[in-house]
């Protein structure tokens, strides 16, 4: 694993908005052995050779979801992507695509989390249960309908990757929907026609999805959102159509 | 200054402070709740918890089982009628926990699984595959959103205690988007801001477990209890020291030597036998597991690896399919991080630090010395945990305490009304000017990353698996000077924007402090029990001097004052503590003990 010390070149997207009036990129000399992530690469950048690079970081094993960003233009979490992978040539890290940089790898989270708020991202009870009479019972292939949708990190390594939210960003997103599907396919929930009426049928929602699948293939996590969005686009049209022919029950 | 008037503010939004939450707002929700957390919630560091939540579940386990497990695990060192309290509500917080959406694994049945766990006499931790503290926090957090009087503050960094007529009233807190400082005024406080982890070297925690919480109570007057109780966990990647999960070895993973040799059953753990068996071998405490790669080093038993000695864990006999179904977790870091196939290779370990047992005193409900404070979690002494934490015991705190922390401040918030808003204010002022200070000063020569690394050096240096007192001093020496050099840091970032450094400057002023707040308690206990073991002439237990809590107390630039609290015993006088074929023995012993004694 580790070896003899090399040198890579970390080019690094610098916004700093008190002082730049658009993103420039600065370049930094790392010392590096083979087993260096490219978040310790940063950490590297900030203890010893320019401490105002700003970025989001915390558990360094790909499950707290802070420090996706893009990696030679792929988004990708720092984390988990290694430097060896970039040497000699060097590597090129930027903010993640599509969200607002408030400063250098630092993105603008407030449109991801209040969609997540929208969708009613908890369990709407199919039936009501007491403590008293334990828990609802769930089989191992009732828990597999939805166990992947419920691995998202929230590290929005898919809204880099959406071209429909890159164009369109009211579209709700790849990992939103998923979280949305999630709670949908659970068996103990009762709230999918509440969701998806709240969502709308229109571009926002599932509709939007133009099928690209890039999504899928960047989640860090085997999410699988394009999975998801598929499964509700079919939802999404049962339920449309139930209001036409049984008025009241969509909504139930 | 922006003024936020709360009823309860909650410091953190890990699985603490959301549970803590959702309690408050179910509790009354006209009650105005404020959650302030450093980074978005779902970034807490519970995210990274692995293995389950403990609670009394199948029919041949009982609360005794696990009261015993418990206060045996922590070397009797814990709050008896806390663990009573513990044992009997942690199922039905698991419920609850369920009635939200968690994905606990199933048996075909329907009914949520349990694992075996070290030290644990009976299967009784839930899990969600091996990513539960993962989906507990996010199903927290998801649940939170339904509850409209929680208002959240993501991304504020809190940076003082308002503390006014003798009780907590407040706290002031950085937006960290802007730098600019909102005060946050309320008639309870809870603190839910987790460990310090990051004061050792190699550990498994997130750059965000820095002791915060303990450090703000702590600079106002509140003692930290039991601080040198630092659990090593026995699993970890080597360097990075990141986690492989204590159910590993709960699912039948193995610990071998350089010469493929089980060696636990060399430490009073064995005897070996082919099926994982509760409480033998793989499935002994934390404390003693790491305790016996220590040894084996010391014997030349250890493996060579690139960053130091090494043992392996075998998982290779639980086949492919069964570790991505359990460990999945296990199986991506394994691959994607060491380039291993844990179904065809071992994967090398190292003991890392992974949990303070310690923390804020609290008493069995939460509540701190300073009325109108509590606390829950890791930066929480509550009192379950003693010497040696249980695996899965601290997933279950979260849940159990978090609820009990937030109904306990909704009685406290109904019962006072904020005083004097004038003097809080002043007081806001001063802190953020106190905290503007770290960033501002100029002419500082020293550089963040240097005293952080030699603190952490020191730490593992002096207060590691094994502790001398002329080392334990040395990191005494350590920790005194670091903190005068602190004074002298030099910060280069004076942006007002997403200013990590500055957050990291004040970090690192609670790291020292809670640092040493635990070598100081270390080298005064003059024995050794649970984590804390000596080899200078205190190898064993001493419960004729020691059978106490100790308490630091802040004292300004000084080191801390060390004094000791008593221990409440209710039903486990105590005993011989013991795994094994001998745990086994003494468990024969004790019954007959108590036969006798009617």
């Amino acid at each position: 694993m580790a070896d003899t010390e090399k040198i890579i070149e970390i080019q690094v997207l610098r916004y700093r908005p008190e002082q730049d009036k658009e993103p420039v990129l600065q370049s930094y000399k790392v010392p590096f052995t083979d087993d260096m992530s490219v978040l310790q690469g940063l950490q590297y950048i900030k203890d010893y050779l320019d401490g105002t690079v700003s970025f989001r970081w915390s558990c360094r094993m790909a499950i707290c979801g802070s420090c996706g960003m893009m990696i030679d233009g792929k988004p990708k979490l720092s984390c988990k992507t290694f430097l060896r992978e970039y040497y000699p040539q060097g590597l090129k890290v930027e903010a993640l695509a599509h969200l607002p940089i408030e400063r250098d790898l630092v993105v603008g989270v407030e449109d991801f989390v209040t969609k997540l708020e929208s969708i009613k991202p908890y369990i709407i009870p199919k039936e009501k249960r007491t403590l008293e009479q334990g828990e609802y019972l769930q089989t191992p292939q009732q828990r597999d309908m939805y166990e992947q949708f419920s691995s998202c990190i929230n590290c929005m390594l898919c809204y880099a990757a959406c071209p429909q939210y890159g164009l369109n960003p009211s579209f709700t997103g790849p990992g939103v929907l998923a979280l949305m599907h999630r709670y949908n396919a659970d068996s103990r929930d009762g709230g999918q026609a509440e969701r998806l009426n709240s969502l709308g049928h229109a571009d926002e929602g599932f509709w939007g999805c133009t099928a690209v699948g890039y999504c899928s293939e960047v989640c860090p996590k085997g999410v699988d959102p394009a999975n998801a969005i598929n499964q509700n686009k079919m939802n999404s049209a049962i339920n449309y159509f139930t209001r036409f022919v049984t008025p009241g029950e969509a909504d139930k | 200054m922006e003024v936020f008037k709360a009823d309860v503010a909650i410091v953190g939004a890990g699985g603490g402070g959301l549970r803590a939450a959702i309690a408050v707002a179910e509790a009354d929700p006209t009650l105005k709740i404020a959650l302030i957390s450093k980074v978005l919630p779902m970034r807490s560091h519970t995210v990274a918890a692995e293995g389950g939540a403990a609670a009394v579940t199948r029919p041949e386990d009982s609360l005794d089982h696990h009261f015993n497990d418990t206060v045996g695990g922590g070397d009797w060192l814990c709050e008896q009628d806390v663990v009573e309290y513990f044992v009997a509500h942690a199922h039905e917080e698991m419920v609850q926990m369920e009635h939200w959406g968690c994905p606990w694994s199933r048996k075909e049945d329907g009914h949520a699984n349990t694992r075996a766990f070290g030290g644990m006499k009976i299967e009784r931790t839930w899990f969600a595959a091996d990513k539960t503290g993962f989906h507990m926090l996010h199903t927290l957090f998801q649940t939170s959103i339904k509850y409209p009087s929680i208002k959240r503050f993501d991304e504020y960094f809190c940076c003082d205690l308002m503390v006014e007529d003798g009780r907590c009233q407040g706290v002031l807190a950085i937006e960290i988007a802007t730098g600019e400082f909102t005060l946050i005024e309320a008639k309870a406080v809870i603190i839910a801001t987790g460990g310090a982890g990051r004061v050792f070297r190699e550990n498994t925690n997130g750059g965000i477990v820095t002791g915060d919480g303990m450090a703000l109570a702590y600079r106002h007057g509140v003692p930290l209890r039991d601080m040198e109780f630092v659990q090593y966990h026995p699993t970890c990647m080597p360097r990075t020291g990141l986690l492989f999960t204590e159910a590993c070895r709960g699912e039948g993973g193995l610990l071998l030597n350089k010469d493929g040799y089980r060696y636990l059953q060399d430490y009073g753990l064995g005897p070996p036998e082919d099926k994982p068996r509760n409480k033998f071998m793989e499935l002994g405490p934390r404390d003693r597991l790491s305790q016996a790669f220590w040894h084996e080093q010391q014997k030349g038993r250890t493996i060579k690896g690139p960053f130091g000695s090494v043992v392996n864990l075998d998982l290779r006999h639980l086949g492919e399919a069964y570790l991505r179904e359990r460990l999945p977790q296990i199986y991506e870091l394994a691959e994607e991080f060491m380039g291993i196939d844990p179904a065809h290779e071992c994967i090398p370990v190292v003991p890392g630090v992974h949990y303070t047992m310690g923390g804020i005193l609290a008493d069995g409900k939460t509540a701190s010395s300073l009325p109108g404070l509590y606390s829950v979690g890791e930066c929480s002494s509550v009192g379950i945990h003693g010497a040696n934490r249980l695996g899965s015991n601290s997933l279950t705190e979260l849940i159990v305490f978090g609820k009990v922390a937030g109904l306990e401040a909704v009685k406290f918030a109904k019962s006072v009304s904020i005083s004097n808003p004038g003097a809080i204010q002043k007081q806001a002022e001063a802190a953020q000017a106190r905290a503007l200070g770290i960033v501002n000063k100029s002419g500082g020569t020293e550089r963040l990353a240097v005293l952080r690394t030699e603190m952490a050096q020191s730490m593992e240096d002096g207060c590691g698996i094994y502790r001398l007192g002329t080392t334990m001093q040395a990191t005494c020496d350590k920790i005194d000077e670091l903190r005068q050099r602190y004074k002298n840091l030099k910060l280069e970032d004076k942006s007002k924007v997403y200013n990590t450094e500055w957050l990291l400057g004040i970090e690192l002023g609670y790291l020292l402090e809670v640092a040493q707040s635990m070598v100081y308690s270390a080298i005064n206990r003059k024995e050794s029990r649970g984590s804390h073991q000596r080899l200078d002439g205190f190898e064993e237990r001493d419960d004729a001097n020691f059978l106490k809590h100790s308490l630091a107390y802040f004292d300004g630039d000084n080191a801390p004052r060390i004094e000791y609290g008593d221990v409440k015993i209710t039903k486990s006088q105590p005993g011989k503590r013991a795994y094994g074929a001998a745990g086994v023995q003494a468990d024969e012993e004790r019954k007959k003990k108590g036969a006798a004694n009617g």
